[in-house]
């Protein structure tokens, strides 16, 4: 195996093993702290033009299985691992982690210290940085010349190019029905709820979506139509959709004007549902702020509290940005905060049936305890619906 | 909820397997936590060496017997508003079961704090159990309850065999197993009967081969859960967790698998509405290859749940070592009445309680069973569990973990390398024993595929090809050059120096230069709970070897604890006690203490005990590393204290003494001098103190020749062990050719020594130097005569039969020892006094000095009132005695009675024999105190299950030997009114004192009943069996008749002095007074 180089802005070198694709990559260096989930991170639309780090040291053991993928490719620029298991074992296992990564064409390092790497970003927030097997002094100056992660449309680039069904392109791509499981306290329903009711009509604004949330409304009933991100109000309206789900995506949500212009006319005249980027893209409609994380919050281990019901949940985070409140709306409130850091985790309207949440409630990876969220988006549209 | 003003902790009691120092840690976590809360704490336990009953820990500390009568005299005296059951083990929580059923806890308005008692029952009753798990939709094994041995057999028929047998509320499984065959599940359902205290298991499919996994979670009043860690076993389904090498986290679940098993512990703990901690263990579908079953596995994988744990346990004590979440702590404060949100996190000191832990190491837990005291006991692992202890390695990787684990375990000097003489030639036996790891890596040598050793034991590939890529590198170690890639790569696998020395074909310390001379060294991480997400305070660190160090040297003076690892028999909670105040003494001093240890369950490795803790094996290359990391600015490497780890750390003087490391306290050669006989000799010689003739040898004839010279019977024992490991009472040139053989192999290469056995009182003292002065806090005095093994005898303090010439001789010896040997900090010494002869003078001979802190010390401590552990190392530190407001000589004895008594552990190990001798047995101990003898002594033999009650029908079977003895006790069990049982022998005896008796054979083969017979059916209730030796018939005979003793749980008297005290102080059903360890203390 060949040697290769994590080179970061700040000039420090990380010397490792080069794994899967060859060649140099930059982007911007974040780290996630999840145990598990290594395959619905790689295809996580939110990593696009970042480098992921895994903090877990020992990532590949139980191989890869393309059920469980969030998108249908890699979006992180490139891996930053400890070790790429050199062994995997599990039932479902079609192939191990190396091999996927070479045949994705998916440049990574291994071999590195990647607790220093997360300590160095934790202390001087996310940076810039090269995965090569270039010299370091090429290395350097490729980081140099990267172009900033802040000012990009991520997002446009992950979304859909075109409308499409849900449905359709389930079957068409074989993909397995929802990955939730029997015992998932929130998602178990009293027999014969599907029957109640014709379906509901989401429309998903797709700025860079997970297939778990799609799976996750199709097991509730909804049928599920994706329109692009650069889709407006109108087009959303026409589908007369029962609800709205803005989706979770990648970048910096002050590169969204139009898209929170649209948003502000979608607010109510149907009922919306933001997740992450969604939510910030919402709360800016609202007339709040954003702003830049110092590194983000990446894992599956943060605790959220309802600030209703005092109720503490743990959930899947990935996210750079979060939502400053102080020109929020007066009609919209904080429902939920960070328990870490006290940011906003959701926002709720008191007059209109519209919720957002900063975190990541379809899971996948990380805890399925805020599977609910999408009941109560069901909720919001049944009661909508009922008043109109 | 109100806070309650006071809270009652009830502790676990003496150690025994299924049980040990885990719930010190947990309670002392839990006596602090309540006392931040302001709330009154008010602890009891029987168990003397623990931190937890410590005067400073509680409010309110009372060392009495764990019963329902004196638990209740303690609520009428104290009053508390609370009581806290879930803290202190199946014991503890057994009891508070009891109290409530008894009406007591109604009668004082006593609540039960935290998980309410319908959640226990729920959880540990199958029947609901199974219930609940049916009402929310989990998935229940299918099983029976069953209360007889033929609704067993019923059961077992619809279910199929094999089945597992699980007797309801016992702890670490006992009197379990699995059943294949109808014989089989007759012989465990009778046993697991007779364990069980409501007389009920549960018959239950097998899933061997399944994938087990746990799930630590934590829930609140309010309802918040959270997952504190999942941990995968190594071992499938059929070995007792307690019994199987651990990983955390797992390694083999996705991300879906995880979260499946996550969400369905979490709906389990809402729905039985914990409060508190809560530990779930779930079976999981294998790999079709290594087990078929039926379904599709792309669907979800099949799990079922297979136990729950209402409370703090081993592996909850586990899971907060192996996370840095303090999991008893935040159980306490949750049944204050405090939320998630509302519990500060004292890791990050920003965040809260509401957190998930995320690891960035892998962790690995290894057992450590007493197979190397007992070679005989059946060394199969079951349901039932067997290990003592256990030991826990972390590293970046599970090979750098696994290999740092084994050499934790300190089982002779086994490393990963290690493998049975047997496999050279016959086939490698690869049923789950405590040899299987080893068996693994010997198999996978041989070329074995790792298909066939999935297939064949169930162990999940994944660990089978990690263990071969340790293989890998053995063999390039063999064959290649050893350059830096090389070597790095076996250091980054956890490979030992010595390791990689021994397969490269190079010494141990070249191997060592050859390292540091490339520059390389292990680097030492935090263990922070977050993965390096937030900044933490956790002094908490393991090594790696990697490019960032993150234990920087901090200014100040330090000085290194070494800990004493694994609890082992012959290696308790005790010095582990001694390692906790050593470093509190330490910072007392104004040093910075750094522990070091190996050993998940004890208080030593609560990250917030010392000022550094670094969780490594106690090797010579761990800890020399250690103290090279600790070198400031000036390179100067820290002093180390080597007192109070017990053998471990005083093993490590010799070498470290060698390295050019400093060592505070008695010098490497000060040691030398107690261990090396013939330096100790001579140097008892020149002092003019009497010991038992004899010389340490090395071959048979030697022994011989020695033994010869100064008569039999002599003590054969190697040097240099703990726990009288191979110590034997020989009584001719017979047995002597028997048992240097075995001595032999224990010595590991040193001498033996042989000593004539001189039959006395034993006596043993610890003293305290400083150089000028000798403290000597109190004399203990054994029950038991010379020949039984101190740590399994009875002791009592002050001593009841030694008059003051002799208390004076004594002191006057140990003052001449201590000073002469040169040792500063603690000395014990054990002596043997002979009546007097016709000179009239005392007849004190010295037996053993260990200079060292004893297992006596916890007990001494508390006692006598004298800060033993805090006085020794602040005289290493060069504090005289007299500036720490001390005297010489003979510390006032206090005005109360203090007996000391040995558990055992016996029924958990099948096949060992559990007459009392030269060799420990012993797991764990528990006091009884009062203002006079006879009430300690019978609170002694309560808590230690020894208590005998008026009319209690016995058997005896005597020797020869002790006949005579005997005569008096046997009257005193007549006069009781205790209908007795008697072996031919004995029968015959009795029959000339005209006292009537049953005889029964000892013939199993013979006629009914038999001996055991009348054991297993219960007609009688104690037994009182003596016999002269391993070596002789009479020991095999007796040898049925006291496994069939241990397996029914009933008393089992091998030493007439341990029987005279009982029959002694057999009395009725009146319970003793109870009062506080400083009332008794004050008196």
């Amino acid at each position: 195996m060949s040697s290769a180089r994590l080179v970061l802005a700040d000039g420090s070198v990380f010397e490792g093993r080069a794994v899967g694709a060859t060649g140099s990559v930059g982007g911007e260096v974040v780290f996630n702290t999840s145990m598990t989930g290594y395959q619905e991170m790689l295809t996580d639309p939110s990593y696009a033009g970042q480098l992921l780090t895994l903090t877990y040291p020992m990532i590949g053991n139980y191989g890869v299985d393309t059920a469980v993928e969030e998108s249908g490719q890699i979006q992180p620029r490139g891996l930053i691992v400890r070790e790429v298991a050199p062994v995997s074992s599990h039932p479902l296992s079609t192939s191990d982690l190396a091999t996927f990564l070479a045949e994705r064409g998916v440049v990574a390092i291994d071999g590195v210290d990647t607790r220093a790497i997360t300590r160095r970003i934790r202390r001087h927030g996310v940076m810039l940085g090269v995965i090569t097997t270039e010299p370091v002094e090429e290395a350097q100056e490729r980081v140099r010349t990267l172009p900033g992660y802040d000012g990009i449309d991520w997002a446009s680039q992950v979304s859909t190019g075109k409308q499409y069904a849900w449905e359709s392109f389930a079957e068409k791509h074989e993909l397995r029905p929802a990955m939730e499981s029997r015992s998932n306290k929130a998602i178990v329903k009293p027999e014969g709820a599907e029957a109640a009711g014709s379906p509901k009509r989401v429309v998903l604004i797709d700025g860079g979506v997970k297939r778990n949330i799609m799976r996750s409304l199709v097991a509730r009933n909804c049928e599920v139509t994706v329109l692009p991100i650069d889709a407006n109000a109108e087009e959303v309206l026409a589908l007369r959709p029962d609800g709205v789900l803005w989706s979770p995506g990648p970048g910096d949500p002050q590169v969204q004007n139009a898209q929170v212009e649209e948003t502000r006319k979608l607010i109510g005249r149907v009922p919306l549902f933001g997740i992450c980027l969604g939510h910030q893209v919402i709360a800016r409609a609202l007339g709040a702020g954003t702003f830049k994380l110092p590194f983000g919050h990446r894992g599956g281990n943060h605790p959220v509290r309802d600030e209703r019901t005092g109720t503490v949940t743990i959930t899947a985070q990935n996210h750079g940005y979060a939502v400053d409140p102080e020109h929020l709306a007066a009609s919209a409130a904080v429902s939920h905060v960070n328990l870490n850091d006290g940011t906003v985790e959701g926002l709720s309207m008191s007059d209109e049936p519209v919720m957002t949440i900063q975190y990541h409630s379809e899971a996948s990876p990380g805890p399925l305890d805020s599977m609910g969220m999408f009941d109560r988006f069901v909720e919001m549209m049944d009661s909508a619906g009922g008043r109109r | 909820m109100t806070k309650p003003e006071s809270v009652l902790i009830i502790g676990s009691g003496a150690i025994v397997i299924g049980q040990a120092a885990e719930f010190d840690y947990a309670g002392t976590q839990a006596c602090k936590a309540v006392r931040e809360e302001g709330v009154r704490s008010i602890l009891v336990n029987s168990n003397p060496a623990t931190i937890m009953t410590d005067l400073d820990v509680a409010d309110a500390v009372y060392i009495e017997p764990l019963t329902v009568p004196t638990i209740e005299r303690i609520i009428a005296r104290e009053r508390p508003d609370g009581l806290l059951p879930t803290l202190g083990g199946q014991t503890g929580l057994n009891l508070a079961v009891d109290l409530a059923n008894a009406g007591i806890l109604e009668k004082y308005n006593v609540k039960l704090l935290g998980t309410p008692l319908e959640s226990i029952r729920r959880a540990e009753d199958r029947e609901l159990f199974n219930d609940l798990l049916a009402k929310i939709g989990e998935p229940v094994l299918e099983s029976e309850p069953c209360e007889t041995v033929e609704a067993c057999e019923a059961a077992a028929e619809r279910i199929g065999l094999p089945v597992v047998i699980r007797p309801a509320y016992t702890l670490g499984g006992t009197g379990g197993g699995i059943a294949f065959t109808p014989e089989e599940l007759r012989t465990i359902a009778t046993s697991g009967l007779a364990a069980s205290p409501i007389t009920q298991v549960l018959v239950e499919r097998y899933l061997g081969g399944w994938k087990e996994v746990e799930y630590e979670v934590m829930r609140d009043g309010a309802g918040n859960c959270v997952t504190i860690c999942n941990m995968e076993n190594l071992d499938p389904m059929g070995v007792h967790t307690g019994d199987s090498i651990v990983v955390a986290p797992s390694q083999t679940l996705t991300d879906k698998d995880y979260q499946m098993l996550r969400s369905a512990a979490l709906r389990i703990i809402d729905e039985l509405g914990i409060e508190g901690g809560c530990n779930i263990q779930f079976s999981m579908a294998p790999r079709k290859d290594v087990r078929d079953w039926e379904g599709d596995p792309s669907e979800p994988l099949p799990y079922f749940v297979i136990e729950v744990n209402p409370r703090v346990s081993r592996s909850s004590a586990l899971a907060s070592k192996a996370t840095g979440y303090p999991i008893a702590r935040v159980a306490a404060k949750i049944a204050c009445g405090k939320t998630l949100d509302e519990i500060p996190n004292a890791v990050t000191q920003r965040t809260t309680a509401a957190f998930e832990p995320a690891l960035d190491y892998c962790v690995v837990k290894i057992p450590r069973w007493p197979f190397d005291k007992f070679a005989l006991g059946d060394r199969g692992l079951g349901t039932q569990m067997k290990a003592t202890g256990e030991v826990m390695a972390i590293d970046r990787t599970f090979e750098g973990a696994l290999n740092k684990a084994v050499r934790s375990l300190e089982f002779g000097r086994r490393t990963l390398l290690w493998e049975d003489a047997a496999w050279r030639d016959k086939a490698i036996d690869l049923r789950a024993t405590d040899t299987r790891l080893w068996a693994l890596m010997a198999a996978l040598r041989r070329d074995v595929p790792v298909a066939d050793l999935a297939t064949e034991t169930g162990v999940d590939p994944w660990f089978l090809e990690r263990l071969q890529r340790i293989v890998g590198v053995e063999r390039r170690l063999l064959s290649e050059p050893l350059d830096a890639e090389l070597l790095l790569e076996a250091k980054q696998m956890g490979f030992s120096d010595e390791m990689v020395g021994q397969l490269a074909d190079r010494l141990a310390e070249h191997v060592r230069e050859l390292r540091l001379q490339l520059g390389m060294r292990p680097v030492y991480k935090m263990v922070d709970t977050c993965a390096a997400e937030f900044d933490a305070f956790t002094p908490y660190f393991y090594s790696t070897y990697e490019q960032e160090n993150e234990a920087t040297p901090e200014p100040g003076v330090s000085t290194v604890v070494l800990g004493s690892g694994p609890i082992r028999i012959g290696q308790g909670i005790e010095f582990d006690y001694a390692s906790v105040h050593a470093a509190w003494a330490l910072q007392d001093a104004g040093r910075r203490a750094i522990l070091v240890n190996s050993n998940p369950e004890t208080v030593s490795t609560d990250f917030d005990t010392s000022d550094r803790l670094y969780f490594e094996p106690l090797d010579e290359e761990a800890v020399r590393n250690i103290l090279e990391n600790e070198a400031g600015e000036t390179g100067e490497t820290p002093t180390s204290i080597v007192q109070f780890g017990g053998q471990t750390a005083v093993n490590l003087a010799e070498p470290l003494w060698r390295a050019g490391q400093g060592i505070i306290g008695s010098s490497a050669e000060a040691i030398d001098t107690a261990e090396d006989r013939e330096l100790f000799e001579r140097f008892l010689q020149n002092l003019g103190i009497p010991q038992p003739p004899g010389a340490a040898v090395r071959t048979l004839e030697e022994g011989l020749k020695t033994a010869q010279t100064i008569g039999y019977p002599v003590l054969v024992r190697p040097s240099y062990v703990l726990g009288g490991r191979a110590m034997e009472i020989v009584q001719n040139p017979r047995e002597m050719v028997g048992f240097l053989a075995q001595a032999a192999e224990a010595a590991e290469g040193r001498p033996i020594l042989i000593d004539k056995y001189l039959e006395g009182r034993e006596v043993e003292v610890d003293a305290i130097c400083d150089g000028e002065r000798v403290l000597i806090p109190g004399i203990m005095e054994h029950i038991e005569r010379t020949g039984v093994h101190s740590g399994d005898s009875m002791a009592v303090y002050p001593p009841v039969h030694l008059d003051e010439e002799e208390r004076e001789t004594i002191c006057h010896h140990t003052e001449q020892i201590v000073l002469g040997m040169g040792a500063i900090g603690l000395t014990n010494i054990q002596y043997v006094v002979l009546p007097r002869d016709a000179s009239g003078q005392p007849q004190v001979y010295v037996i053993e000095v260990n200079p060292r802190a004893s297992r006596t010390v916890p007990f001494i401590s508390k006692v006598t009132g004298v800060p033993m552990v805090q006085l020794a190392v602040r005289a290493m530190c060069g504090e005289s005695l007299e500036s720490q407001g001390y005297e010489g000589g003979l510390w006032p004895e206090r005005n109360l009675v203090a007996v000391k008594a040995p558990v055992f552990s016996m029924s958990k190990l099948a096949e060992v024999d559990t007459y009392l001798g030269p060799e420990m047995k012993s797991t764990g101990e528990v006091m009884g105190i009062d203002s006079a003898y006879e009430p300690a002594l019978a609170k002694a033999l309560v808590a230690s299950d020894l208590a005998l009650e008026p009319g209690t029908p016995v058997l005896l079977s005597l020797s020869d030997q002790t006949k005579a003895e005997a005569l008096p006790l046997v009257h005193a069990l007549h006069d009781a009114g205790c209908d007795l049982y008697a072996t031919e022998g004995t029968g015959a005896m009795l029959d000339a004192l005209g006292i009537p008796s049953t005889v029964v054979t000892k013939v199993l083969s013979g006629a009914h009943p038999n001996v055991v017979d009348v054991i297993e059916d219960g007609s009688v209730r104690c037994v009182l069996n003596t016999s002269e030796n391993r070596m002789t018939g009479s020991l095999r005979d007796g040898f049925h008749i006291r496994r069939a003793a241990a397996e029914k749980r009933i008393p089992c008297f091998t030493s007439i002095d341990t029987a005279r005290a009982a029959i002694e102080t057999m009395r009725g059903t009146v319970t003793p007074a109870v009062a506080r360890l400083d009332e008794y203390v004050a008196r």
